[in-house]
């Protein structure tokens, strides 16, 4: 029986966050009302002209150089001639031959292997507008055009065929995300469609050095969408070669609903481009001091991070890269630990408690209610034993509700650990006589009576009472 | 001498001493507007109430002692493809018949800037695609000199307006010699300036690589002073030239001693008329004659300069026009079934026929498989006809031809064959190729029909242009006389 290996090369494209449009001075918000966002530039009226947005440049070259690519010393733009009624002047502003930058690539870790993924070119372009359909899209008699969003900038980052499955796939997509979150320079996000993500995947049988015919794979919405759909595919080219088929070069759109990839109509696809440089654009000198200025701004990437982490902080590998994939999460942790430097617990309170808070709610870790120096502060109380861990938990919660300090909502709700031996002495004495069962069975050899008895304790004392204490008094008076 | 006959020079003086004012100057201008557009039909659409807006308020400057410029007050007719706030701008095609642009072109901006007034948007051929504005998609423009005749192209509107006294000025476009054939043709004075020199933001572009903004005038001095008005570097436009503009008027020296002039032979040569042949001798005789140095040179790839231009023009039209779409704007077809129908009837229905020519030939020259065949070859091409013009200019400080091989030819000879059409543009198109800047001035008359002859010059030269033409004319009557209409 074959075996099958999958082929699977990205291409992703990144929305850049620059106040204004790549050719004109129209804003690049996101939303507004349709077509208010726009100029006779973006409009593509007669007569216009476009002029490049010099912050596109650099975000793109930040990206780049992010992405360990090559910047061109020399780039142009051209023209990509199709028609499309989201297109204001039926061909689009991108870039063919010489691209901003190009050779890059990033590593990824699946299964606990390395694998680095090569970046076949990075390039920069304008967005299209978009149609909008009142009622049903096949029922409605015409099409609306909203051109807010032409002439958004864009980078598109194509990756070499390295990726063997669709958890690579995924690993990739999600580290370039990481990636070009730390460089600032887009949102990435998938659901408003900041970053986007086509595929192209084929299958070959194993040891093969040649390609398979490959496919297309285009909507994918999400994360999942595109693991799914790749999983989807390369099953069904297997499937079809098993079968004695064979595959057809094609372009296909994912069904989310249905979880499957259909084709889409050939004849629309089958595009000749007609590329020509824009004579309206005059070529780009890139000047290579600009280059190494844009390289010193950019801050300490992911990977490097990750691997400081264990270094100097002797975190685990896993915890220095879930703290590490994001930049702010990241930001989060390191502030955190310049008030509490017990790394590790620092680590486990944010990748647990918190991430569990700010999953349930909406706030995303820069709008977090705890402050990192209050975590921090929380984590002392716990230290000095004003407060017990458990008590903690509460106190953190009341926290991120409020954005309260730790030590007012102690304060406030009288949640002290009691340490007082005489205090505690009574109160287990008391326990003792009124569970003379469970003393008993705690003399008989059960452990767990003993627990129940602390539990009592901790009861009566709503909490407060330190637990290390309450057990030496249990264990010294049984 | 009638007050339509003056150069805007000339109407300055008159507009200071106080001896007319702007409205009754451009009142005038509108008078002889409906006393002559009958039979000239030069205009798409005339503005007479911004103009006399513009005219009262260049009037109050004055009054109040206000210093103006020389342009101030006077009347500029400007080619409809290029922009105008709330005034139709068509490019001469039924695609954009309802097209009202909310923004200016620079070039507009500029002349708003220096007071002048507008009088009207020109006719000419569907996005300035042709000689002979015969392919406007609205009317046809008659020559001055004689209505049998075109006006030239494409910018035949502009050349007709400035001929017949309907504006002291005019703006054209030229892309193969748009402003300077027609000024040939109408025996006025046209400059194609430097590329770069002149910002193209506003003009509906043809071919965007060879396409310039330049000015009409019925001398040298008007023609100085309206390129010193429009040109300078805009940021805008990606492609206009960070230069400091000279006063031009300070090049109108009368005076071509030690002048050293090129005439390429490859103009003089193949399907040259006679007549035109001689006026060019002539003129060439009479700088000698004023001290300059005039021989005979090479441009050995003028014979690749037709095909080439060929080529690069329609392939960037063919993108250029592809946004006529009946989508967002100007002409939509009615009936349509779908989006691919709409698009498809709307520019089959919106365009003409030289402009669908010029599509399909720029469309195949770049489709995959032929790109390389035929624009790449032609960009290269491209850059041996620009160092032809290094070379020679090396030994020259300007070039010297006719303008067009023929003077103005009557309507219906030529427009059934494009290929005797776009002959008529042999003289000019190596200039925009080169990107260098070029005039065409009035040098003789065959019958009572001007021919114009064409100075070279160096890529932002138009100094010397301006000094060796106004030396031409100082030495000449040509560009005295009138046509009787």
């Amino acid at each position: 029986m074959t075996q099958y290996e999958t082929v699977i090369g990205l291409e992703v494209h990144a929305e850049l966050k620059t106040r204004s449009k790549i050719f004109c001075d129209s804003t690049t918000e996101f939303g507004g009302d349709p077509n208010t966002h726009v100029c006779p530039v973006c409009l593509g009226l007669p007569g216009v002209l476009p002029v490049v947005n010099k912050t596109v440049v650099e975000y793109a070259i930040r990206a780049a150089l992010a992405l360990n690519c090559r910047v061109a010393s020399f780039s142009k733009f051209d023209r990509k001639n199709y028609y499309y009624p989201d297109m204001p002047k039926n061909y689009q502003i991108s870039q063919y031959d010489l691209p901003i930058a190009e050779h890059g690539y990033l590593n990824i870790e699946v299964k606990g292997e390395v694998r680095k993924i090569g970046i076949t070119r990075l390039h920069m372009e304008e967005d299209t507008g978009k149609l909008v359909h009142q009622g049903n899209i096949t029922t409605t008699p015409f099409s609306l055009v909203d051109y807010n969003r032409a002439g958004v900038p864009l980078i598109e980052i194509v990756s070499d065929p390295d990726m063997r499955s669709p958890e690579e796939a995924y690993e990739y997509l999600n580290k370039l995300k990481a990636i070009i979150l730390y460089t600032g320079v887009s949102d990435c996000k998938m659901e408003e469609g900041s970053l986007r993500c086509d595929a192209n995947i084929s299958v070959r049988p194993a040891g093969s050095q040649e390609f398979g015919t490959k496919t297309e794979i285009k909507n994918m919405n999400s994360f999942k969408a595109l693991q799914k759909a790749l999983t989807y595919e390369a099953e069904r080219q297997i499937k079809v070669l098993k079968e004695g088929g064979r595959i057809i070069q094609e372009t296909r759109t994912w069904d989310d609903e249905q979880g499957i990839t259909l084709p889409m109509r050939s004849k629309e696809y089958a595009h000749d481009y007609r590329y020509l440089p824009d004579p309206d654009l005059v070529s780009m000198v890139i000047d290579r001091e600009w280059v190494e200025e844009i390289k010193r701004s950019l801050p300490e990437l992911p990977d490097d991070r990750k691997e400081r982490y264990v270094r100097e902080y002797g975190l685990p590998v896993y915890d220095a890269m879930v703290l590490t994939n994001t930049r702010e999460l990241a930001d989060y942790f390191e502030d955190c630990v310049a008030v509490y430097p017990n790394a590790k617990t620092v680590s486990n309170w944010v990748m647990g408690d918190l991430s569990r808070l700010l999953n349930a709610s909406v706030v995303g870790i820069i709008n977090c209610p705890i402050k990192p120096e209050q975590l921090g502060a929380l984590l002392q109380l716990i230290e000095k034993g004003t407060i017990s861990g458990k008590i903690a938990k509460t106190v953190f919660e009341e926290m991120f509700a409020t954005g309260k300090a730790a030590e007012t909502i102690v304060k406030e709700k009288g949640l002290v650990q009691i340490s007082d031996e005489g205090a505690i002495t009574a109160i287990v004495e008391e326990v003792i006589a009124k569970n003379q069962k469970s003393v008993d069975d705690y003399r008989a050899g059960k452990e767990r009576a003993l627990s129940f008895l602390v539990g009592q304790v901790m009861k009566a004392s709503k909490g407060k009472a330190n637990p290390e204490l309450v057990n030496r008094l249990f264990k010294e008076r049984l | 001498m009638q007050l339509h006959q003056l150069t805007a020079h000339e109407m300055h003086d008159l507009l200071i001493n106080k001896e007319l004012s702007s409205e009754e100057l451009n009142n005038h201008i509108f008078d002889r507007i409906e006393a002559v557009e009958d039979k000239i039909k030069a205009y798409l659409t005339l503005t007479k109430e911004g103009a006399l807006e513009r005219a009262r308020s260049v009037d109050g400057q004055i009054q109040s002692g206000e210093r103006i410029g020389p342009l101030a007050g006077i009347p500029v007719a400007v080619k409809d493809n290029i922009c105008t706030k709330g005034i139709r701008t068509t490019a001469g095609s039924k695609i954009l018949s309802n097209f009202i642009p909310p923004y200016n072109a620079t070039v507009v901006e500029k002349l708003a800037a220096a007071g002048a007034t507008i009088v009207g948007k020109t006719n000419l051929d569907e996005f300035a695609m042709g000689s002979s504005t015969e392919n406007s998609a609205f009317i046809a423009t008659k020559n001055p000199w004689d209505t049998g005749c075109v006006p030239g192209g494409s910018s035949g509107g502009s050349a007709a307006a400035v001929c017949a006294g309907e504006a002291a000025l005019a703006l054209g476009s030229d892309t193969g010699g748009s402003i300077r054939q027609p000024a040939s043709f109408c025996g006025v004075v046209g400059m194609k300036p430097t590329y770069g020199a002149v910002s193209r933001y506003g003009l509906i572009a043809f071919a965007s690589s060879l396409d310039q903004i330049g000015p009409f005038a019925r001398d040298v001095t008007d023609c100085a002073l309206l390129l010193g008005v429009i040109s300078g570097h805009d940021p805008r436009d990606s492609t206009s030239a960070g230069y400091k503009v000279p006063d031009y008027t300070t090049f109108l020296n009368n005076n071509v001693r030690g002048l050293k002039i090129g005439v390429p032979e490859e103009f003089m040569a193949q399907g040259i008329s006679p007549e035109v042949r001689a006026a060019v001798e002539r003129a060439m005789s009479l700088y000698e004659s004023l001290g300059a140095a005039v021989e005979y040179t090479t441009l050995p790839h003028t014979e690749y300069a037709l095909p080439t231009y060929y080529i690069i023009a329609p392939a960037e039209a063919s993108s250029n026009l592809a946004r006529y779409d009946g989508v967002r704007y100007g002409f939509r077809a009615a009936e349509v079934a779908d989006v691919v129908d709409m698009f498809m009837k709307s520019r089959s229905q919106g365009f003409g026929p030289e402009v669908k020519r010029r599509i399909m030939l720029g469309t195949y020259a770049l489709s995959a498989g032929y790109y390389d065949a035929y624009y790449l070859k032609a960009l290269k091409v491209r850059t041996l006809i620009k160092q032809d013009f290094d070379r020679a200019f090396e030994k020259y400080d300007l070039l010297l031809s006719p303008t067009s091989p023929t003077p103005a030819f009557r309507f219906g000879d030529k427009v059934d064959d494009p290929f005797q059409m776009y002959l008529s543009d042999i003289c000019t198109i190596s200039v925009n190729l080169a990107g260098i800047p070029g005039i065409s001035l009035p040098c003789g008359f065959v019958g009572q029909m001007p021919v114009g002859l064409q100075l070279m010059g160096k890529y932002f030269d138009e100094g010397t242009l301006l000094r060796a033409a106004y030396t031409f004319e100082q030495n000449t009557d040509y560009h005295k006389e009138f046509p009787k209409i």
